[in-house]
Formats: C-alpha cells, sequence, structure tokens
C-alpha cells in the first residue's frame, strides 16, 4: 500500500480491533446501498418497482441497525446504532466504494445492486456458519432477503439486456462503468488474519461471484468486463470517493445540528 | 325513458336497503363517473402524498425513524395500487387515471401541495393529515361500492398506525428540548388549517355532495366530519402542551363541541386552483420520473413479449 494514495493505513489489527472491523465492513455496506435506494422512493419507474425498492431499502437498513447494535455493544463507552450511522465521518466509514457510487438512471441502480447483491449471497450464505453466535443469527435472518434481492437484481439486468435495444445499450454500459468498483470487494484484508476463520474471508467469493455474474449477464445477452482489469479500492481501509461526503452530510445533518435531542 | 328511471329507481332501493354494489351491477352513469373521480383522485393523493415524506427519508434522524417512514410511504404507495385497481373495475385504466392526474384533469388532495421543511412535518402530517383522512375513510368502509369499501377496510387499519407513529414523532418533539419543542410548534402552525381544509368547502358550498350522500357514496357532510376532527384532535394538542393556532377556539358546552374560527377559503380555493407552493413542483416530479422511467418500461415489455413469444416456439416444437 507504500507508494500509493492509501499510504499510511493500519495494516495489523488485534483480534478485537478486527471483529469490530469487520461488522463495520457489513454493516456500512447495508447502510449506505440502504440510503442511496431510498432516494428511489416516489421516482421509479412504475408504482410497483417504487413498493419493491422501498422493501429493498428497508431490508438494507434493517440489517445496517442489527449489526450496528452488536458492533455499538461491541465498541461500549455509549456507543448506539444512531452514534454509529450519524456521528462518524467518511474516514471512519468502511462501506465499498460501489455502494457510494450515484444511483444514475434505473440501470445503472439495478447493475449497482445486482453486483452487490451477488456478492451479499455468498457471504450471508458462507456467515450462518460464523462461530459468532449474533452474527450467525443475523446471517441466518438476512439470507432469505437476499436471496430475493439477488433475483430481483438479476432479473432487471436480465430485462434490460434482452429488452430493447436502447435498454441493452444502456445496461451494458452501467456495467463497464461500475465494474471497476466490483474488485474491492474481493480483497483480501489484513483484517481476516485475525479472525477465525468462520468469518468469511471475502476474497474466496471471487470465484463463485464471477461465475454467477458470467451467467447472469450471458443470459442478458450482455458482455463480461474482464475480472482481471485495473480496479478501484479504498473503502475497507476508509478511503472513499467525493460521493460519501454528500450522503453523510445529507444522512447525518438533522442529529448534528442538535446533539443532544432524541428522537 | 321510462325504463331507464326505473332502473335508477331500483338502484336507489337497492342502495338504500344497504346492499353493495359490485362491479358487474348496473349503475347510474353519474354514480360511475363520481366514484371513479373520487377513487382516483384518493389513489392521486396516495402518490402524489408520497413527495413530501420522501423528502425527509434520507434525513431522518434516527435509523428507526428512518425504518418507520420508509415502511409508510410504502405502504401509501401500496395504497395507491389497490385503489387504481379499485377504479379499474369501474372501466378506467390506469394509464388514462396517471396522465389525467398530469395534465391537471385529475385532481388530488390539496394538503400535499404544502411543503415539509421540517422534520417535525414527517410527526404532524401522520398526526394531523392521516388523521383528518382517517376521518373521512372509516365513513367510506361502509360506502355502497363494494370494492371501494373493501380497499377501506385495509387501508384504514394502516392509516390509524401511522397515525399513532406521527402522534409519536410529534410527542418525543414536544417532550424534548426546547428546540425539539419550538419545532412542533412551528409545524402545528403551518399544517393546521390545511388539515382543516382537508374536509372540503362547507356543505353550502359543496356542489356534488348531496348526490353522493343520496347513493351513499358519502355517509356524512363535510362540516360533521371537520367538526367531529376538531374535537378530536384539540385535546391531543393540549395533552402534548402545544397550542392551537386559532384564536377563536373554545369549548362550546351548549353544542357539546369546539367552536373555532373561520377557514381561510381564498387560500383553500388558490391551492386547489394550481397556486399553492408546491402545486407544480408536484407534478412536475410525477412527470419527470414518469419520462425516465419510460426506456424501462419499454424494456420490460419487450422482454415479457419475447418470453411469450419462446414460450410459444417451445410450445410449437413439443
Amino acid at each position: 500500500m507504500n507508494g500509493g494514495w492509501l499510504a499510511g493505513k493500519k495494516s495489523q489489527f488485534t483480534k478485537d480491533e478486527a471483529l469490530k472491523e469487520y461488522f463495520k465492513f457489513l454493516a456500512d455496506d447495508a447502510l449506505i446501498l440502504g440510503q442511496q435506494l431510498s432516494r428511489w422512493c416516489s421516482k421509479g419507474p412504475v408504482l410497483e418497482q417504487d413498493i419493491a425498492i422501498i422493501n429493498t431499502s428497508l431490508d438494507h437498513i434493517g440489517r445496517a441497525r442489527l449489526l450496528y447494535q452488536e458492533l455499538a455493544k461491541i465498541e461500549g463507552n455509549g456507543a448506539t446504532e444512531d452514534t454509529l450511522a450519524y456521528f462518524r465521518d467518511h474516514q471512519e466509514f468502511r462501506n465499498a466504494l460501489l455502494l457510494e457510487q450515484p444511483n444514475g438512471h434505473w440501470g445503472d441502480s439495478v447493475v449497482r445492486s445486482f453486483f452487490i447483491d451477488t456478492f451479499n449471497f455468498f457471504l450471508y450464505d458462507g456467515l450462518r456458519r460464523c462461530e459468532n453466535q449474533v452474527l450467525a443469527g443475523i446471517a441466518e435472518k438476512s439470507v432469505k432477503e437476499i436471496a430475493y434481492q439477488a433475483q430481483w437484481s438479476a432479473e432487471w439486468v436480465i430485462r434490460l439486456g434482452d429488452g430493447t435495444e436502447e435498454s441493452h445499450e444502456k445496461v451494458q454500459k452501467s456495467i463497464d462503468n461500475l465494474w471497476m468498483w466490483t474488485g474491492e470487494l474481493f480483497e483480501k484484508y489484513p483484517v481476516f488474519e485475525s479472525l477465525d476463520s468462520s468469518f468469511i474471508d471475502f476474497s474466496t467469493l471471487k470465484t463463485q461471484w464471477i461465475e454467477k455474474v458470467a451467467l447472469v449477464l450471458e443470459t442478458a445477452t450482455l458482455q463480461m468486463p474482464n475480472p482481471e482489469s485495473w480496479m478501484q479500492t479504498g473503502g475497507r481501509l476508509g478511503v472513499h470517493t467525493s460521493h460519501l461526503g454528500f450522503i453523510l452530510a445529507e444522512m447525518q445533518s438533522l442529529p448534528r445540528t442538535y446533539p443532544d435531542a432524541a428522537w | 325513458m321510462g325504463t331507464n328511471v326505473s332502473l335508477e329507481d331500483n338502484f336507489q332501493t337497492y342502495v338504500d336497503g344497504e346492499n353493495k354494489v359490485e362491479p358487474k351491477d348496473w349503475m347510474p352513469e353519474k354514480y360511475r363517473k363520481t366514484l371513479i373521480r373520487q377513487i382516483s383522485q384518493h389513489a392521486h393523493s396516495e402518490i402524489i402524498g408520497m413527495q413530501p415524506e420522501a423528502n425527509w427519508i434520507t434525513r431522518a434522524p434516527s435509523l428507526r425513524a428512518k425504518l418507520i417512514l420508509l415502511a409508510k410511504v410504502q405502504d401509501e404507495a401500496g395504497h395507491g395500487l389497490y385503489l387504481y385497481s379499485a377504479a379499474e373495475t369501474l372501466g378506467e385504466s390506469r394509464e388514462k387515471m396517471i396522465s389525467d392526474l398530469q395534465s391537471g384533469k385529475a385532481k388530488y388532495s390539496s394538503i400535499f401541495n404544502y411543503p415539509t421543511p421540517s422534520w417535525a412535518d414527517m410527526g404532524t402530517i401522520g398526526w394531523l393529515v392521516d388523521g383528518a383522512a382517517i376521518q373521512n375513510q372509516v365513513m367510506l368502509t361502509r360506502t355502497s361500492y363494494g370494492p371501494y369499501a373493501r380497499a377501506m377496510v385495509k387501508i384504514c387499519k394502516e392509516e390509524s398506525f401511522h397515525q399513532r407513529q406521527g402522534y409519536e414523532v410529534v410527542m418525543k418533539l414536544a417532550q424534548g428540548t426546547p428546540e425539539q419543542k419550538a419545532m412542533a410548534q412551528e409545524s402545528l402552525n403551518r399544517w393546521w388549517w390545511p388539515s382543516l381544509m382537508m374536509f372540503g368547502p362547507s356543505d353550502d358550498e359543496s356542489p356534488n355532495s348531496a348526490q353522493s350522500m343520496k347513493w351513499k357514496i358519502k355517509r356524512k357532510s363535510n362540516d360533521t366530519l371537520r367538526q367531529e376532527f376538531v374535537d378530536k384532535t384539540v385535546p391531543q394538542v393540549e395533552y402534548l402542551g402545544l397550542t392551537v393556532p386559532d384564536s377563536d377556539l373554545k369549548w362550546n358546552e351548549a353544542r357539546g363541541h369546539y367552536d373555532f374560527g373561520i377557514i381561510n377559503w381564498d387560500e383553500f380555493y388558490a391551492v386547489i386552483q394550481g397556486n399553492g407552493p408546491c402545486n407544480k413542483e408536484r407534478i412536475a416530479h410525477h412527470v419527470e420520473a414518469h419520462e425516465e422511467g419510460a426506456w424501462v418500461r419499454e424494456a420490460a415489455n419487450a422482454f415479457a413479449q419475447k418470453q411469450a413469444q419462446r414460450k410459444k416456439n417451445t410450445g410449437a416444437a413439443a
């Protein structure tokens, strides 16, 4: 990591620190994606899809709450789900950069969801057997929702890819544009080395993910970009794109304006 | 002509006997038209009503509040869908209703032409606006058109829940810091009178009401519903330690009701005629989402057609 823009990042973690980081990976992914999807409310292409996307946003934020509640217990010092969501700044967030990318049009949002939902499906399926009982419980509860989400977003990729010429072109472009943010999902972080192997090492999910994505894109008559092309990274280390600053500024504005208030 | 009169008489007798009218029954054309107008207007209100609340989803001050608000707006989208379906049983297509909404031909509840600059508005809307809507909708669970009455039973249950949630938001503010309490009062000041306007013009100014009452589409007059709402809500305001922004408000022992001041009818009609602070914004938002979604709907249709064709081809081959 030396000699590039990720210089100076922590590379060794105690077991305790690693556990907190791992919860942040999962919780921040869920919160940021839920927050982004909630922006579609009242803007969907058809009423039924407005309802579907709000539902997905609800699932993500619901999962973020469960994860933050547990993280707050581990953190102690008066931390709560809300202090974690509302009183951390961008460099303390650990979400993947993919999730903070703008909603764009329906195709952009659907592709972003498809990439992360497919990742989440394999991740949470594995985490059901995690030695951490709370995390295993959350995974058990979430995996059904995630299976539905992964199906929903894959179906939309297929529909747009194999729909009209216009939709095919648009969604291919979404895939090409978002592709460089996918590699980060499968990096092997030092955090994994300090944890029991039942905390899934994200890098082990890459093969399954590529197989599934390739299959869906083929059905959608779309081209899969090269998985070995140059990928962006930084989110898991707290190095983010400019988008996250705006997402947080908006999300956190009220509690930060009235820090003594309870809502 | 004679036959027509007799059909209408039979219809009136049927409705007078508290029987429900179903989609395939004969009904006067004006009854059908009135219902299409009323149900689609109700559906549009649910859909346009998503906007002032969606405005706060990304800024809800706690994760719990964010979840509750999301779920509420999702319910509203569901109600819209349900009501569009009820109107479709009368022979009106959803495309037609949406195009009437966007052209300004169809109306929606005027209350949603007011803005929501404050988080407190998320509480006040649930408490007062949904509260006023419930007053109307409880009556509609007994309306003479079957599909509408049944839709209302389901919708009322969820609306009551929203009203409790709204009240909870306001209560937290009213019992919170001085800034929060001021926030709640400021919001109440803006929403109190528009909420009373939701019941529509006074009975002597309400041209469609008499016929609707006769057909039992409507079962209580605008003024009766408004009075019930005031009587029910004033004690809630007092419980919160807030003040109703009406210097003429006082309990009338002889009537057994609250007396209240005069609604600003000029504002009421101005907003209905398109001159509220958000009329243009609400429709523009709806039109924009609809237009931006056009290529997505086309793709979904094209894909569905291809799938149907493939299925047919496979079927023919087998």
